[in-house]
């Protein structure tokens, strides 16, 4: 019988890419969550560096414009001891003409270690992931609407760091969820980690009701949607929605699926409010619950650098 | 040369307790390596009536062999409720081998800062050295061929035990 190996694994299925949380085994999310613990304690020492990947290479490779991911990924690779080159491949040799693969093949000449890739075009990072060298390993950093797997991991951390267990909890996503990649990685992430209840909470036009074959709760009622959740993920709205005719206004949209203080009170009186960045304060969270008691937003960055290292670490550890 | 099935942990542990009452300086610091090392400072700080816990230190961070193992688990016990800076420690750990440990255990120490001084007692040294690392105590000499594991275990009443595979 044929059977498809998942690209991200080798033989002794241990993770050599970082691709998509679709399709990994819970240990193997858990093992990542349990050695960005130790990463990040590694961020508080004097010494903020480890030598696990000295003399190595790491390529950040945007092709679509993103600064935090970009520097959460970079000082990652420092404290790691890496070499880091940021390639702003948007203006140079694509813009030339020159394809994707024709790229990677360049700068695997130049011994790369590790390819870092945001790409617009959903699935960028296995074509190269399928096409480079043995020893070469590739982090997906978004691929289009498909999947942004650190974000997701990133979350899970800050989730389980506030709330400890995953299998008694309640989580609303709310927001543009058709668009968003950080939703996508999360209700995967969040189903192999055993949460019992996901809710995928926003306006028809952007939360459709087949998101029900992810197993989510499809909510178009905000109050319905955050009631009683434990955990809530804001997506920012991205304006080109706006002009894409799937949404009246900013200011409707607030209105409705907005996160107020009073909106906020219908969630657990302990319920902690998530949201990936960069925040739109009055167009999807008010001001107030940015920076409110519950909101982990920022520990949610300092989290995410963490789990960059636990990635990279584990995946340059692991051999094809 | 002590014979294998002479290896008495326990008895070996008192001759430890001796040897590191006389390392340690006055303002000196115990720090044992997880996971056998630890134990063994655990009971040493103990039996020599130092106050607060002792060090734990994990070489998981700077072992050489990261490539060939990846990161295996342990990373995450390093714990160091004292300042390094300026500090003589006293490392202990249960079996000295290639002392590639011991390498990667003190450039893990000195990521927290410079110690004045860093002395190594072990329960047993086994030979094989592949690094000029030396143990300023170590009760027994143990000669092992190179694929027989020798570690410390511990049982529920915290009795000392050595593990043979």
């Amino acid at each position: 019988m044929f059977v498809r190996r998942n690209p991200q694994l080798n033989r002794n299925d241990e993770l050599i890419h970082l691709l998509s949380i679709e399709g990994l085994p819970q240990a193997i999310l858990q093992h990542i969550l349990d050695t960005a613990g130790t990463f990040l304690s590694v961020n508080e020492r004097d010494v903020k560096k480890v030598p696990l990947l000295r003399g190595k290479s790491v390529f950040n490779l945007f092709f679509e414009n993103s600064t935090r991911t970009r520097t959460t990924f970079e000082i990652a690779a420092k404290r790691l001891s890496a070499d880091v080159i940021n390639l702003d491949i948007a203006r140079s040799s694509t813009a030339k003409g020159e394809s994707l693969l024709d790229t990677i093949a360049n700068l695997s000449a130049m011994h790369a270690d590790m390819f870092v890739v945001r790409h617009s075009e959903s699935g960028a990072p296995y074509l190269i992931a399928q096409h480079c060298a043995p020893h070469v390993h590739v982090v997906n950093a978004g691929d289009g609407r498909h999947s942004h797997p650190t974000q997701g991991l990133l979350d899970m951390y800050t989730i389980r760091h506030y709330k400890k267990d995953f299998r008694s909890l309640t989580v609303a996503i709310v927001g543009d969820i058709v668009h968003s990649r950080v939703a996508r990685s999360d209700i995967h992430a969040l189903t192999t980690l055993g949460a019992p209840e996901i809710r995928a909470v926003g306006p028809k036009t952007l939360v459709p009701g087949d998101l029900k074959e992810m197993g989510v709760r499809v909510c178009h009622d905000m109050a319905e949607g955050i009631a009683g959740a434990d955990v809530i993920i804001m997506l920012r709205l991205q304006n080109e929605r706006m002009t894409g005719a799937m949404l009246p206004s900013a200011g409707e949209y607030f209105k409705t699926f907005g996160l107020t203080p009073e909106k906020l009170a219908l969630a657990k009186p302990d319920a902690i409010v998530m949201h990936p960045g960069p925040i739109n304060r009055g167009v999807e969270i008010d001001s107030t619950v940015v920076d409110g008691l519950q909101s982990v937003i920022l520990p949610q960055v300092t989290f995410g650098i963490a789990v960059r290292m636990a990635v990279m670490s584990i995946i340059a550890g692991n051999s094809a | 040369m002590t014979r294998l099935d002479k290896l008495d942990a326990e008895a070996l542990y008192a001759e430890l307790l001796a040897g590191v009452r006389g390392l340690l300086k006055p303002d000196g610091v115990l720090v044992g390596i997880w996971s056998g090392g630890a134990w063994l400072a655990e009971r040493l700080q103990q039996d020599l009536g130092l106050a607060g816990a002792p060090g734990v230190i994990s070489s998981a961070l700077h072992r050489d062999d990261f490539s060939q193992r990846g990161l295996s688990g342990g990373a995450d016990h390093t714990r160091l409720p004292f300042e390094v800076q300026g500090r003589h420690i006293v490392l202990v750990d249960d079996v000295l081998y290639t002392g590639r440990t011991i390498r990667a255990a003190v450039n893990e120490l000195y990521d927290f800062g410079r110690p004045a001084s860093v002395a190594l007692a072990v329960l047993v040294d086994r030979g094989g050295r592949e690094l000029p690392i030396c143990a300023a105590c170590a009760p027994a000499t143990i000669a092992l061929p190179p694929g027989q594991r020798l570690s410390l275990a511990r049982d529920d009443v915290g009795k000392f035990t050595f593990e043979i595979r």
